[in-house]
């Protein structure tokens, strides 16, 4: 299959709509970044608000030995900016005390503190240089500036300026993923002879790969666009390639990165065939009970094009509308064309009108988030909530099965229930 | 600022939340930026209703601020009238639009709606989610409760709301105990009520007040407003409802005896059984919003049969209920939110029960402690399915078995008291829960501020540290800290399995 055919055309119309917008903030990111690098702990400095989404979030999984934190800004913090600052490093200090296994620490904007424009570089500079064997670091998560999966994007572009460099090539994947799915592509690569493979983020602090003019970079997550242009501002270069999701994104993804690397067509095929094959048939399953489905899409995680490209192609399913927080193109170039021409594309959101439309439509699948599936359920409509998607191993031909299994679920509870 | 892991409560605006969304016809329009529709999950997930909260988020960004902030709040104001149609709107500020000053209300006004809107000021960086409810509450009543035929034996539920803890069970049970007491309930608010209806407030001659945190700012206006008395017993356990319907009574001028009469409870009986013996004087923590953790030590003292060996709440507001209560069991009330606080608190009490939130039940885990929850914070499980009241008395029947259930089993207990070294038996956990655990470390919890003077080194003789280990372990933590208090006294570095025995029979006396 050729997708250089159809790349390049960018006339596809998009609904671009503003309202009431029903996602997370970036702060949500600190969910699983957390649970990612091991030695790192995320310090939000922000309101009651703000500590009340983490812990609302996570749910459970705060008590599991928590690596994150909120500095809660109080009357006085408002009061006065220089006051805060000296707040701050308190706070900081008190932490760093208690966890002296922290190598790692990410200063956490949120919207209280963007818009009282607390200094959080300043803040990050003064305190490296006062913690030794610490690095500070500061990104923002506001609901303001980010939405969801861009706290992921924040993270990692606070990252970017601060990795070593090194010249020497390298095939570098960008984006969190889960262990598995590592280890799964190490084998891969390792096969393909590809061995100078990095990730970013790494599971440690002291372990964040070198980049530089060397290094090509793929991008497993759609989500990375401030990541990106930073590490192309390093001199890595962006692979352009499909995302990894479903059989047929898998191989592409794979491909684009063993091209990269010099790998010749034959010798990939033959380190790739046999999952690609296994993914094919592990689909038939789930495929058989989402075929000739029409979904609809929530805008939420920016995972929704390739998510819709991989139901579409791969699970037989229509898609009606893929509504995604931020759309973009130049990311999204080799997915944009696969999808089907009915399809209607949304940027942005006005969360009332967009429930009229799916209302209207009536889907045999609505993908949204958790404030809204339990409303649609009892109106008669199968969900599957999205959140999900992103804390679930999906990327990859072994979980290719698994994604197409979380959108059958739904499906299959409703055939069982009989009450 | 203050350093956070978990937090008690949350917001001001998610109690205004929660009072909205338990109404009907009352929509919420507030000014807050994206990302803070998390708060809908809450209610869509944790109580799992199957509507959308009624709240219109204005969800600016960064791009908004630079401009007209306060005509998005506008429009977003007109849209939702005109859509959801309300009876009347409440409007606010999250604590980023707090920062923001545009006045909701001031705009509210001049938006022209043809229908009432009660502005609520809310301060986010000093105040919280109960406080936020009852203001809440206590603003939509100065603007809507209105003299009425004060109906005798006829009064209004108030306190329930959204996301409240056993709120539904709660509201069923007492309003039960009510109309077998000839007492009419005119309105129960917020829970279930419009705001057309809270102008019919009126009709009743007094309020029964369930939640202190949320109605009783509401029912002391109400007192003032409209001469309204309400009540101060908590109907929380088999004395508390058997207070409650005397309080009741007399407020409504009925009589009360044949209710009292008919004891309704099991607990009494299930208390004084021969099985509930070994409970006695087993040394509980209580921790939770002021109210339920009152109630709850009250109940453990005097009809569990338990020592309260701390009592503590994150409700400032109630702080000074908490003391008295507290002062009357011989202890210093704890009022804190900060949870590692607690966490220490119940580390060095060493109870072998801890009743409290969500919270404490993951500190009793990592301590290895059987726990039982009483009071909010709590997740999706303690939104039942099943009737599960805390309060009257099938509320009673609840919390024996709620509480009970997470002990080791009496013959058990004896068991591994005599026979220490059973593999299967094991010594962490009782089996009737089905896990074989393995020993919990009893790991320190975060560091604590290191105390003023450092206490004398003590050492364990191996033989010691050997009999210490036969002890059953939910008493051992506290035999070790008797122990070694008891060594302290005495000047002594090493303790022996002498000392352990005469500290043993020291604090037995
Ligand atoms: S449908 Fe496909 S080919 Fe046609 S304009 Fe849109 S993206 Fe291009
Ligand atoms: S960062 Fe902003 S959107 Fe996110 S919780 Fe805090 S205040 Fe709300």
């Amino acid at each position: 299959m050729s997708l250089a055919l159809e790349a390049g055309c960018e006339a596809r119309p998009v609904l671009r709509e503003r309202g009431q917008r029903e996602v997370f903030c970036g702060l949500t990111g600190i969910v699983w970044m957390h649970r990612k690098i091991r030695d790192a702990f995320f310090l939000v400095v922000g309101s009651r608000t703000c500590a009340h989404l983490l812990q609302s979030a996570a749910g459970v999984m705060i008590f599991a030995e928590p690596r994150f934190a909120t500095a809660i800004l109080e009357e006085r913090d408002l009061a006065g900016l220089a006051d805060a600052q000296e707040e701050l490093d308190r706070t900081v200090a008190r932490l760093l005390e208690r966890r002296p296994d922290i190598r790692l620490l990410f200063l956490v904007g949120s919207c209280p503190s963007e818009v009282i424009k607390l200094d959080l570089a300043k803040a990050a500079q003064r305190l490296n240089a006062r913690f030794a064997g610490v690095r500070v670091l500061n990104y923002s998560g506001s609901g303001i500036e980010t939405t969801f999966t861009q706290g992921e994007d924040a993270c990692l572009a606070a990252l970017a300026p601060e990795l070593p460099g090194s010249d020497a090539p390298q095939l570098l994947i960008v984006g969190a993923l889960a262990e598995v799915v590592e280890d799964q592509w190490r084998r891969l690569f390792a096969a393909m002879g590809v061995h100078r493979l990095a990730f970013l983020p790494a599971r440690r602090a002291g372990e964040m790969p070198a980049i530089g003019a060397g290094t090509r970079f793929l991008l497993a997550q759609p989500f990375l666009a401030e990541t990106a242009r930073l590490l192309e501002s390093r001199g890595a270069r962006h692979i352009p390639a499909l995302f990894p999701l479903g059989a047929e994104g898998s191989t592409e993804f794979l491909r684009a990165g063993a091209q990269a690397m010099g790998v010749g067509e034959a010798r990939f095929r033959e380190a790739t065939a046999l999952a690609e094959a296994r993914a094919k048939a592990a689909l038939a399953g789930p495929r058989a009970r989402l075929e000739g489905r029409r979904v609809f899409f929530f805008p939420d995680s920016q995972l929704e094009v390739p998510m819709a490209r991989f139901l579409a192609r791969e699970c037989g399913m229509e898609p009606v509308e893929i509504g995604t927080p931020y759309l973009h193109r130049a990311h999204l170039a080799r997915e944009l064309p696969l999808l089907p021409a009915s399809a209607l594309l949304s940027e942005g959101q006005d969360v009332e009108r967009q429930l009229d439309r799916c209302l209207a439509a009536r889907p045999d699948l609505v993908v949204c988030g958790l404030g809204l599936a339990n409303p649609l359920e009892r109106q008669g409509i199968t969900t599957k909530w999205s959140i999900e998607l992103v804390f679930t191993p999906v990327q990859g031909h072994d979980q290719a099965a698994d994604l197409a299994g979380l959108y059958a679920r739904p499906f299959a509870r409703r055939e069982m229930l009989r009450v | 600022m203050q350093l956070t892991l978990w937090t008690y409560e949350g917001p001001p605006h998610v109690g205004a939340m929660r009072v909205a969304t338990g109404m009907e016809g009352l929509h919420y329009v507030l000014h807050a930026p994206q990302g803070d529709t998390y708060a809908d999950l809450l209610f869509t997930m944790i109580e799992r209703r199957d509507r959308r909260p009624p709240v219109t988020y204005t969800t600016f960004q960064a791009r908004d601020l630079g401009g007209d902030t306060a005509a998005l709040f506008t429009r977003a104001l007109r849209d939702a009238a005109e859509r959801f149609r309300p009876e009347a709107v409440i409007v606010g500020a999250s604590c980023t639009a707090e920062l923001i000053q545009d006045d909701p209300g001031g705009l509210a006004e001049s938006a022209g709606l043809d229908i009432p809107v009660v502005p609520l000021d809310l301060p986010s960086y000093s105040k919280k989610e109960n406080w936020g409810a009852a203001e809440t509450f206590y603003q939509l009543l100065r603007r809507f409760a209105a003299k009425g035929a004060a109906r005798p034996a006829t009064c209004n539920i108030l306190g329930p709301t959204a996301l409240g803890f056993r709120h539904r069970d709660d509201v069923t049970e007492i309003a039960g105990l009510l109309s077998r007491l000839g007492v009419t309930v005119n309105l129960v608010a917020p829970m279930g009520a419009r705001p057309a209806d809270l102008a019919r407030i009126g009709d009743a001659a007094f309020n029964v007040v369930l939640y202190p945190e949320i109605a009783g700012q509401a029912a002391a206006f109400l007192q003032r407003r409209l001469g309204q008395p309400f009540t101060r017993s908590i109907p929380i356990g088999v004395g508390g409802t058997r207070d409650f319907i005397a309080e009741v009574a007399a407020l409504a001028g009925v009589d009360a005896t044949p209710l009292l009469a008919e004891e309704a409870s099991r607990l009494p009986w299930y208390s004084r059984s021969v099985d509930s013996t070994y409970l006695t004087g087993k040394r509980v923590f209580v921790f939770g919003d002021a109210t339920h953790a009152v109630a709850a030590a009250r109940v453990a003292r005097d009809e569990m049969g338990f020592e309260v060996v701390g009592l503590g709440s994150y409700s400032r507001e109630q702080a000074r209920e908490v003391r008295e209560a507290a002062r009357a069991l011989g202890l210093e009330a704890l009022i804190t939110d900060d949870y590692l606080a607690v966490e220490q608190a119940i580390a060095e009490a060493q109870p072998e029960l801890v009743l409290g939130t969500q919270m404490e039940r993951h500190t009793a885990k990592r301590l290895g402690i059987p726990c039982a929850v009483i009071s909010a914070p709590v997740h999706v499980q303690d939104f039942p399915a099943r009737y599960s009241p805390q309060m009257g008395f099938e509320g009673a029947n609840v919390l024996f078995d709620a509480w009970v259930h997470p002990l080791m089993m009496g013959l058990e207990e004896h068991l591994i008291g005599m026979f220490r070294e059973d593999g299967e038996f094991t010594d962490t956990a009782p089996s009737h829960l089905g896990h074989a655990a393995a020993p919990a470390p009893v790991s320190a919890p975060a560091p604590a501020p290191a105390p003023a003077h450092a206490p004398l080194a003590l050492a364990w003789a191996a033989e010691a540290e050997a009999e210490l280990r036969k002890i059953p372990f939910f008493v051992r933590g506290k035999a070790r800290r008797n122990t070694e208090s008891f060594a302290r006294a005495r000047g002594l570095s090493t303790i022996t399995v002498e000392t352990l025995y005469d500290a043993k029979a020291h604090f037995s006396r």
